[in-house]
């Protein structure tokens, strides 16, 4: 009962969604768009979820006094969001927004910034040109980088058009084949999902 | 004066404080910044998905079948009894079956038929000449493809077009790891003209 309901859901969800692809009726648009919005309500009920047990866990940390004061200001930050937009609403000018554009937005640019010295750290560390592989890896890397800064542009157009080149044909090759290696291992696993030999969503059951 | 930019430019030094070590004021920035992002998410996701596909039509528009996604969504919270926990297992079992369902289409035509028919390029132009490119292209494909094909050992013609494979991701995992600092740095530039400009005014 506890995993069989759930695989018959999965079956005919799974089934509708690969089915209306076939359809151009309206009915079948209609079926396509209704379930697409209830995946949506759905995974909103999933985020809050999640929130709850991020809480959960957050006041547990508080009361056993475990980083006190950053799962402090973690949750106070959390429960400012809505009380911001219930309070000012969400539109330009209001105070959830100014949180999101001031405060949310500038930090999230900046974790993304920082990762320009770890990666430049790694390279630095793991750019050896040990054999013809790691020398080719390290060479269209090299090119690339350089062909990407904006003073080789007024030097020589050489290396820029290079880049390109590189980009736009050796490398869009491989990455084709990767991709097409990626679209058939998602299309098996999906039909397995689909047909419940995949069943890691029930734990196995 | 801009408080707004007041308050970036101290968080945004906060989090480089990193580079120096772990600290306090890094994992102050860092919890601030987990609790604004969830928190933003909320807010998003409420006005989206709730209020927009769920709230309204159902009780504006009297759309009842709404009912159905409310209850498997309340479903979701039976996770938190041991004794009715599986019963989240459902709404689960929709999300995963439907997102299975619509990508096996999805990934034939996008990650499949597209990318075999956007490789397949005439080797010799409309003028006569030899595409080269074209070549590369193909040459560069079916010699990955190669690589990954695991039902013959690789040996022979198969072992020697497979290692060509192994060339063309190497570059491909180059010019992706370039592109990849380039569009760090690009980021790292922008905060710390920010910094520059914005924050400290050293900059007009």
């Amino acid at each position: 009962m506890s995993s069989r309901i759930p695989l018959i859901v999965c079956l005919v969800a799974g089934l509708i969604m690969f089915l209306q692809y076939f359809s151009a009726h309206p009915v079948a648009r209609a079926m396509f768009n209704q379930v697409n919005d209830w995946w949506q309500i759905i995974f909103a009920f999933t985020l809050f979820v999640g929130v709850a047990a991020f809480m959960n866990n957050s006041m547990r940390a508080i009361r056993r006094g475990k980083e006190r004061p950053f799962k402090t200001v973690s949750l106070l930050a959390l429960i400012s969001m809505p009380l911001l937009a219930i309070i000012g609403g969400t539109k330009i000018g209001s105070p959830f927004l100014w949180t999101f554009d001031n405060l949310q937005a500038p930090m999230q640019a900046t974790v993304f910034s920082l990762l320009a010295f770890f990666v430049a750290s790694a390279s630095f560390r793991g750019f050896r040109a040990r054999n013809l592989q790691a020398t080719i890896l390290l060479v269209a890397a090299l090119i690339v980088l350089l062909g990407r800064m904006p003073i080789m542009a007024y030097l020589s157009d050489t290396i820029p058009e290079l880049t390109y080149w590189i980009q736009d044909y050796p490398s869009m090759a491989a990455r084709r084949a990767i991709l097409i290696g990626i679209g058939l291992g998602s299309m098996t696993t999906a039909l397995r999902v689909i047909l419940g030999l995949e069943r890691t969503y029930l734990r196995g059951q | 004066m801009d408080w707004g930019a007041v308050a970036a430019g101290l968080l945004t030094l906060a989090i480089y404080s990193f580079l120096y070590r772990d600290n306090p004021v890094y994992k102050f920035a860092e919890s601030l910044l987990i609790g604004l992002s969830i928190g933003y998410a909320l807010v998003t996701f409420w006005q989206t998905a709730i209020l927009d596909k769920l709230v309204y039509p159902l009780f504006s528009h009297g759309q009842l079948l709404l009912i159905v996604p409310l209850l498997l969504g309340l479903m979701m919270f039976s996770r938190f009894s041991r004794r009715l926990g599986w019963l989240s297992r459902i709404p689960l079992a929709l999300m995963i079956g439907a997102g299975a369902g619509s990508a096996i289409p999805a990934m034939l035509y996008e990650r499949t038929l597209r990318q075999v028919s956007n490789s397949i390029q005439p080797l010799v132009t409309a003028g006569g000449q030899f595409n080269f490119s074209g070549l590369v292209v193909l040459v560069g494909l079916l010699s990955t493809l190669a690589y990954f094909y695991f039902s013959r050992e690789h040996k022979g013609f198969l072992g020697s077009f497979a290692k060509i494979g192994t060339y063309f991701m190497m570059i491909f995992f180059g010019a992706t790891f370039g592109y990849t600092v380039m569009s760090r740095m690009s980021t790292l530039i922008g905060r710390v003209d920010f910094l520059l400009t914005d924050f400290l005014h050293y900059l007009k």
